[in-house]
């Protein structure tokens, strides 16, 4: 199918990571009577002129593309909210301030879709791809960090898609650490030879480690 | 569909599984055994109930939405809904937009099927991906048993055909000795030709109750997992967690 990932690679391709997303509750101001619809995913509405309900983004984008509502910007998506946020993310490197999980999506989608129904559109995107930049850069210092003793690592606060781009960076490091550890590894000749293939693609991400 | 959903937690019955889990939509339970499937290096126990579900969901909403059409033609309502019996697939709803039915409810009702098609197809469709992949060992190992009756023919059938074309195309002109498809050579004392999900792995995980002290690694204090924390563990310290449900892989 398209859209299917690679399962060797990332695993989840940002349009599934995006698909994912659109299941997220907004809420919308209809402009249209529409009774309830059943849904497999669940029950909605009954849509009514100026009435809010609360849909999933998916539904949300695609009656707003029809002109058959007004989306609400959520609560987090303030650009008060935003500019505490991003404060809040430079003061502390160690941690990542709470946003919604599909906070890059949700926003994504948001101002692609419905940009006349979010105060400060501009400012509030600006805000967002600073927030990201900023989690970004405490991401890849926290890299540094993983050495060979490193057997789990604790995140809080970390997105899907932030975990999406991370993550074959981060699996490989630390498979690379633990096999490079391992007591087999310097005794067994053998798996070194079967396992070479392996050596050559770990050898890249080791190597920008420790420029890093 | 407020009918179908009500009847969710039958396939976890016997189980001891927390309550919140029966409490949500079949579309949230696939959503998490494909994300599982997905992440997970091996392959998982198939979701026959919930699969099961899925797939009557989509045909009831097929008629659903065909029914409630047939309410703006009220006219075709006969001939439709006669006719409506063979055609189950989703042409159906095509058909009835032609006939002066709301659109926009029409593609909502499609938007919602197709996601959720997806998901089923996607699920089932990762899943063949590693049966072609790790067919033999999965037939060698506990893992035939987390196959579905379907699966495991199609299992059968890929082992089948790879071994005939290696048979026909390499194995066959090698000399003796060097010909079987699962050892490299006679002297090999294990199938050492049989490719195996690397379960050597990392995967981010999230845990929806706190499990309390995991001996991680050898030789090291025992940690705390918490609930909705995003840990990066090492597959097979969680392994048990992800088949008994405790564990969401991201």
């Amino acid at each position: 199918m398209a859209g299917q990932s690679d399962p060797s690679l990332s695993m989840f391709s940002a349009a599934e990571v995006e698909f994912l997303a659109e299941d997220e509750m907004v809420e919308i101001v209809p402009n249209l009577n529409m009774d309830t619809l059943n849904l497999i995913c669940g029950d909605f509405g009954p849509f009514r002129p100026q009435m809010a309900t609360s849909v999933p983004l998916w539904l949300a984008v695609a009656l707003k593309k029809r002109g058959k509502c007004t989306i609400r910007s959520p609560q987090w998506m303030s650009v008060e909210n935003l500019t505490q946020v991003l404060e809040a993310e430079r003061d502390s490197p160690a941690q990542f301030q709470p946003l919604p999980f599909h906070y890059v999506e949700i926003s994504r989608l948001l101002f692609d879709n419905a940009r006349d129904d979010i105060p400060d559109m501009y400012m509030a995107r600006s805000l967002i791809e600073d927030i990201r930049d900023v989690r970004f850069h405490k991401f890849e210092t926290g890299l540094e960090k993983i050495s060979s003793s490193t057997h789990v690592v604790k995140l809080k606060n970390l997105s899907a898609m932030e975990v999406n781009i991370v993550r074959p960076f981060f699996v490989r490091a630390l498979q690379a650490f633990a096999k490079h550890d391992s007591p087999q590894m310097i005794h067994h000749q053998q798996d070194a030879m079967s396992s070479r293939q392996t050596h050559v693609q770990d050898d890249g991400p080791r190597r920008d480690l420790r420029r890093r | 569909m407020a009918s179908s959903s009500e009847g969710l937690g039958l396939g976890f019955g016997s189980e001891d599984v927390d309550p919140s889990i029966a409490m949500t939509t079949d579309v949230e339970l696939l959503k998490r055994a494909w994300r599982n499937e997905k992440a997970a290096p091996e392959i998982l126990q198939f979701q026959h109930e919930l699969v099961q579900r899925s797939r009557e969901q989509v045909q009831l909403m097929t008629i659903t939405v065909q029914m409630q059409l047939n309410i703006f033609t009220a006219f075709d309502l006969a001939v439709k809904t006669f006719c409506g019996g063979m055609m189950f697939k989703e042409e159906t709803v095509e058909d009835f937009e032609q006939n002066g039915a709301d659109p926009l409810t029409v593609s909502v009702y499609q938007m919602d099927l197709d996601r959720m098609q997806f998901l089923l197809r996607s699920y089932l469709r990762i899943r063949l991906q590693k049966i072609v992949k790790y067919a033999i060992h999965i037939s060698k190992s506990e893992a035939w048993s987390r196959l579905s009756e379907q699966e495991q023919k199609f299992a059968k059938r890929c082992m089948d055909d790879m071994e005939k074309h290696l048979n026909q195309s390499v194995l066959s002109r090698l000399p003796y000795g060097y010909q079987s498809i699962l050892k490299q050579s006679i002297s090999s004392e294990e199938d050492d030709m049989v490719p195996q999900p690397h379960l050597d792995t990392y995967v981010f995980c999230k845990s929806r109750t706190p499990l309390g002290a995991l001996q991680i690694a050898d030789g090291e204090d025992p940690m705390d997992v918490l609930a909705d924390f995003l840990y990066l563990f090492h597959y097979k310290s969680i392994r048990s967690f992800v088949e008994s449900g405790q564990v969401d892989l991201f």
